[in-house]
């Protein structure tokens, strides 16, 4: 039993594939989080936008990408779109489909976050002067942020565990590493190993996020 | 009562001079203001002079359209008909640089609005640094005099949420006061606040015409009104019934929605 999960010979020798696994799943948050919190800052500054066009538009991509399962989205671009014509390697599927379904959650959380500014801030910067621009990003986003900052942050946590999934497209992240040397090694210490990492890796987020949540409430 | 209102509400009205001054000759100007929210007509037709340094009062019942009227005056609610002049310049109709017009009009509001995320010299440099475009120290300078005015340069570095509402209210007043505004419009500052830090806000606002501000007053303290004003409008249903010294306002008002109003406030 010892030896199936924690069996220290066979995670030191999974330790180099799964590393390079790690830095494949950094590489993809890396992409994905900057461009999916941006794409759901847009999303969501159109969804409360005057222009009701502009407001269905997105709030209609946001509601379409959280309800499609991530997993459903990422086998539809990468095995789908061939058949359109379009096919694009692992990395890009995972990439395009992770930035969808995040920036529809992001733009979900801040869009609450926008919502949350009473109006009477907006009037105040109005007042003095200052144009839609500034208004925006000198009183309404920064309240709007530090309002929903533990969820934004608990979004961030969802998709470092979001890239376990690109191994069904054959994409080297860690999950894959680790179940490439389970499979061989016909061992689970190798699982338990990348479960640690994300342990390590995502612990003190989670520990940041509750902080953040006890400020707020106080 | 009806008809001297319909007499307000006719158009040569505004021509005809105002009770103290002439409109030709006033810092700040409203004319024939209207507004309706949807069907719902909420102005019908104000006039409003204010002279250089005169502080105007603005009575009326819950509703007449007090706020509406200070809202649209800078246009944060957008008039459907009318002409707004400040020192002689239009501020209505297109082509108007709205953001440069709004810091010549200082607007104060009951419940304060300060930015929470901002210190007290912050919220009050907002303006300054990204409209004004001064430079981080001269608005830092800047800042502390108007937190000064008001008597709080030593709560520069506190948050709103670290100060009373009396001082947020002066806070807000200083932020308003930084931009060196022609004319300062105040919607009920005091309504918020406890009873004891009501005068604090009250002496900063009697300083300020003391130094020549130009105020336009909406606010239901009657004492201050009676010994600061230098005129008092009673705002009813969308109009102007009556306007007038405090003496005659309180001592010998004329309508009686007026006299129906202010009875309410004796004891
Ligand atoms: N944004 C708005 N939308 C719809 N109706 C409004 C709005 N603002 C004010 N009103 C209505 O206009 C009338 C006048 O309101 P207001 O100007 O706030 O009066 P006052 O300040 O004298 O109490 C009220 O009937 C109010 O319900
Ligand atoms: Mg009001």
């Amino acid at each position: 039993m010892l030896d199936q999960f924690f069996n220290l010979a066979i995670m030191a020798k999974a330790l180099p594939l799964v590393l390079t696994g790690l830095g494949m799943t950094l590489l993809i948050c890396a992409v994905v989080i900057p461009l999916g919190a941006l794409g759901g800052l847009l999303a969501a500054l159109g969804s409360v936008s005057e222009s009701r066009a502009l407001r269905w538009l997105t709030i209609g991509f946001i509601d379409f990408f959280r309800a499609v399962p991530p997993l459903v989205l990422l086998i539809f671009i990468y095995a789908g779109l061939p058949f359109a014509g379009i096919s694009m390697s692992p990395f890009m599927a995972v990439t395009i489909g992770f930035f969808l379904n995040n920036s529809a959650y992001f733009a979900e959380i801040f869009r609450a976050g926008l919502l949350s500014v009473p109006k009477g801030q907006v009037e105040a910067a109005r007042s003095t002067g200052l144009g839609q621009r500034d208004t925006l990003i000198w009183v309404t986003l920064p309240q709007a942020t530090r309002n929903v900052l533990p969820d934004l942050l608990s979004n961030v946590v969802e998709v470092v565990k979001l890239t376990s999934l690109a191994s069904v497209v054959s994409l080297g992240e860690m999950l894959h590493a680790a179940g490439m040397v389970r499979s061989i090694t016909y061992n689970a210490s190798p699982l338990v190993l990348a479960a640690g990492i994300y342990l390590l890796l995502l612990w003190p987020v989670i520990r940041l996020i509750g902080r953040f949540e006890r400020r707020l409430a106080s | 009562m009806s008809k001297a209102i319909i007499r307000l509400a006719v158009p040569d009205m505004i021509l005809s001079p105002a009770p103290q001054g002439s409109a030709a000759t006033a810092t700040f100007r409203v004319e024939a203001l209207h507004k309706s929210f949807g069907a719902d007509p909420v102005l019908k037709g104000i006039n409003l002079s204010v002279q250089r340094s005169e502080m105007v009062f603005v009575l009326g019942p819950s509703g007449s359209g007090k706020s509406t009227m200070l809202r649209c005056c800078n246009r944060l609610e957008e008039p459907d008909a009318g002409e707004i002049f400040i020192q002689g310049d239009r501020l209505t109709g297109p082509g108007v640089d709205l953001n440069k017009m709004r810091q010549r009009i200082g607007i104060v509001f009951q419940s304060f609005n300060l930015y929470p995320h901002l210190s007290a010299l912050g919220n009050v440099t907002l303006a300054l640094r990204k409209v004004q475009k001064m430079p981080r120290e001269k608005a830092r300078v800047a800042g502390l005099e108007a937190l000064d005015r008001v008597g709080l340069s030593d709560r520069a570095r506190h948050y709103p949420s670290q100060l009373s509402g009396g001082q947020q209210q002066r806070v807000a007043i200083a932020r308003a006061l930084a931009l060196n505004p022609t004319v300062m419009l105040f919607d009920e500052p005091t309504s918020a606040l406890d009873p004891e830090l009501v005068g604090d806000v009250l002496d900063v606002m009697r300083d300020m015409k003391r130094q020549g501000m130009t105020m336009v007053v909406v606010s239901h303290e009657m004492k201050f009104a009676r010994d600061a004003a230098d005129r008092v409008i009673f705002m009813d249903d969308g109009l102007i019934v009556e306007e007038g010294p405090p003496e005659q306002i309180f001592g010998d008002p004329q309508h009686n929605r007026t006299r129906a109003f202010l009875s309410r406030f004796h004891e």
